[in-house]
């Protein structure tokens, strides 16, 4: 339960995880300070997403805690003079799902940026702050940051296949571009697009160009991409927001299957999906100035017993 | 519902039927007759005034017509439409006019003894049939080739400084390709010719013409890269970058093959852009009248100084020679064209 924030540690109630009954009644304290038409939607949606957050957490259990994993400590960042983030400290062990969420311009995928140093491409971007992997500074200098984005993947809100590459060659891409050194590629292409759930629709067409494919299949291409060079950490933007149902099912499954082996971060606007993929969920928010921090807890809490009136706002549809 | 998908018959609602397009039709009689009354009834005689009265007269009647049909709205829609069709015209017309003179006037020479045979040997004023102009072929391809070498990859890599590294000279070396463009032709004659004739004493030749031309070509194939490569969603750099490559993986991996028929295109643009270069090559070049196959040593030939020399000569025998070297040039520079489409398409985007 390492995956908590400081400032939730003053309860203790939340770090078993079958949370069921003090929490169904900690829900109905809740809906009754709500008032009118707005009671009846909190409760129909709090319902339906402390469900499926329930379903999730039992049919997953406890988290395995095998591994550091990732670790960010008091991370700001700025744009210009501009302060977007706020004091950030988040545990993400491996084997876990974290689901960030929170309304647009939190700061939720700056924060991902800077957990694989992508946030220094931006021209005018500063950073205070520590992001440990493997309990090692990845902002110490004269470590290779080339290394670090190995270890740590990312995919991205929109698919972007490389264009120029047929899909074998988009899945090897992270081998020809980071120059390792791989035994047995078929073998590896064929593991990445399973793990990706992507085989089965693609593999005779293996030297088609990776833009032949449609939106949800790109994005699982995209996936395997990133799997192909066998990182640690796997980061996800949205990566289901142009996606249709049924393509986003498939991805989330495939979160499901390589939580099992790896720690994954996921961005998402939607919560039936932050309820349905994860273990843990921040809840990320700005009040005009940087963002912050708001709450940290296992998925089951925050979307059936938010400390927070803030978080109880956003989840159940209140603002947001 | 079964028999009225039986019945359906695919139909184009939308295309005017032949009652619709009669006002049409009467309105461009209308426009024909009007434009040949009012020339034949005023003062506004030849070409230019005919035509200046019938784009007047096309839309007047166009504008009258759909003013009357429909609304103020349409009448400017149609105005509009009218003066756009007229801007296309303007720049086809010259186009198609100088592709048909030249055709008409250079292809009538064409024969296979002109690629077997030289000047060196024949007479400007002789007959067609002998002689020849393999020679400037020769010259301009190498003169074409040298330069695109040198270009090519200055060019794209000046591109890539600015795009891609946007090194703290990015600004600098931007502003020098904009004046770079501005250079005239003959200026980058002179310059050497006073480099490398005066200062380094070496004699003519092809490479010193290819130099000059390069100068020019640089500042062409260099903006034009860079536009393309503007054009790279940064989306590809960054999934790049975040799969652990290092920036130059990115670029030659990812970005450069995503930009590949851009930078093509840039390099054509610079062909086209020297390949009829006449000035510069006056003063580096030399000219010859026989085959030099050596581009590094010896005076050497070119298809526009070809066409200056006998447009120069004057006699009517030369002018159909300058004619004919005109027609060679633009179907070489027309090969070149081919040649870098087929070798960028070789490994194919094929989407």
């Amino acid at each position: 339960m390492s995956s908590q924030a400081n400032e939730n540690k003053s309860n203790p109630s939340n770090s078993s995880q079958p949370v069921q009954p003090d929490s169904e009644e900690n829900m109905n304290q809740n809906k009754t300070a709500t008032t009118g038409g707005t009671r009846e939607r909190a409760q129909v949606s709090q319902h339906s997403l402390s469900d499926v957050a329930k379903n999730r957490s039992t049919s997953k259990g406890v988290s395995h805690n095998f591994g550091s994993g990732l670790e960010a400590k008091g991370v700001h960042a700025w744009f210009g003079s501009k302060h977007v983030l706020e004091d950030i400290s988040m545990n993400f062990d491996t084997g876990t799902v974290t689901a960030l969420i929170g309304p647009s311009g939190c700061g939720k995928s700056t924060f991902i940026r800077t957990l694989n140093r992508m946030h220094e491409f931006i021209p005018t971007a500063a950073l205070a702050g520590e992001v440990y992997l493997d309990s090692k500074d990845i902002y110490a200098p004269g470590v290779d940051v080339t290394k670090i984005r190995l270890k740590i993947g990312m995919v991205f809100q929109k698919p972007n296949p490389f264009p120029s590459m047929t899909i074998k060659e988009n899945v090897l891409s992270g081998i020809k571009l980071a120059q390792l050194k791989v035994d047995n590629q078929t073998e590896l292409l064929e593991s990445c697009l399973r793990r990706a759930g992507l085989w089965d629709e693609v593999k005779d067409r293996l030297d088609e160009y990776g833009g032949a494919l449609s939106g949800g299949q790109q994005q699982r291409l995209c996936i395997a991409r990133s799997l192909a060079v066998n990182p640690q950490v796997l980061l996800m933007d949205e990566p289901c927001s142009a996606l249709d149902p049924g393509s986003t099912l498939r991805i989330e499954e495939t979160i499901r299957e390589l939580s099992e082996s790896i720690s994954i971060v996921i961005v998402t606007h939607n919560m039936q999906q932050a309820a349905r993929v994860s273990d843990y969920t921040g809840f990320f928010l700005s009040d005009g100035g940087p963002g912050r921090l708001v709450e940290l807890g296992t998925t089951s809490d925050i979307f059936s017993n938010p400390k927070e009136k803030r978080t109880e706002d956003y989840v159940t549809g209140r603002f947001g | 519902m079964s028999t009225n998908t039986l019945m359906a018959k695919p139909s184009r609602p939308w295309k005017p039927t032949p009652k619709s397009l009669l006002p049409d039709f009467i309105g461009a009689l209308v426009t024909a007759f009007g434009t040949l009354a009012i020339v034949a009834a005023t003062p506004l005689k030849g070409k230019l005034g005919f035509v200046i009265v019938l784009i007047l007269m096309a839309i007047a009647t166009t504008s009258i017509l759909s003013a009357v049909r429909k609304d103020r709205k349409a009448a400017l829609n149609s105005t509009t439409t009218v003066l756009v069709y007229v801007a296309a015209a303007f720049v086809i017309v010259p186009l198609i006019s100088i592709l048909w003179e030249i055709i008409t006037k250079g292809a009538t020479g064409v024969s296979l003894n002109i690629f077997q045979n030289d000047m060196s040997a024949t007479a400007s004023d002789a007959p067609l049939t002998e002689g020849g102009l393999l020679h400037a072929i020769i010259g301009t391809v190498y003169l074409i080739f040298f330069a695109s070498i040198v270009s090519t990859p200055v060019g794209i890599l000046a591109a890539l400084y600015i795009v891609e590294v946007k090194g703290r000279f990015a600004g600098l070396v931007r502003f020098f390709v904009q004046a770079m463009s501005g250079i005239p032709s003959i200026v980058a004659g002179l310059f050497i010719y006073a480099v490398w004739m005066i200062g380094l004493g070496n004699s003519y030749n092809a490479a010193a013409g290819a130099a000059a031309l390069a100068i020019l070509m640089i500042p062409t194939v260099a903006r034009t890269s860079e536009e393309v490569l503007k054009l790279i969603p940064n989306d590809l750099r960054e999934a790049g970058l975040a799969m652990g490559a290092t920036q130059w993986r990115t670029v030659a991996m990812i970005v450069i093959p995503a930009a590949k028929s851009g930078l093509i295109t840039a390099v054509i643009l610079g062909i086209a852009r020297v390949a009829g270069e006449t000035a510069p090559l006056l003063l580096t070049i030399g000219g010859a009248d026989g085959i030099n196959l050596n581009p590094f040593s010896g005076n050497n030939s070119a298809l526009p100084y070809y066409v200056w020399k006998n447009l120069s000569l004057g006699s009517e025998v030369a002018v159909q020679r300058a004619w004919l070297g005109v027609f060679i040039l633009i179907v070489v520079v027309f090969i070149f064209f081919t040649l870098a489409r087929v070798l960028g398409a070789a490994k194919g985007q094929k989407r």
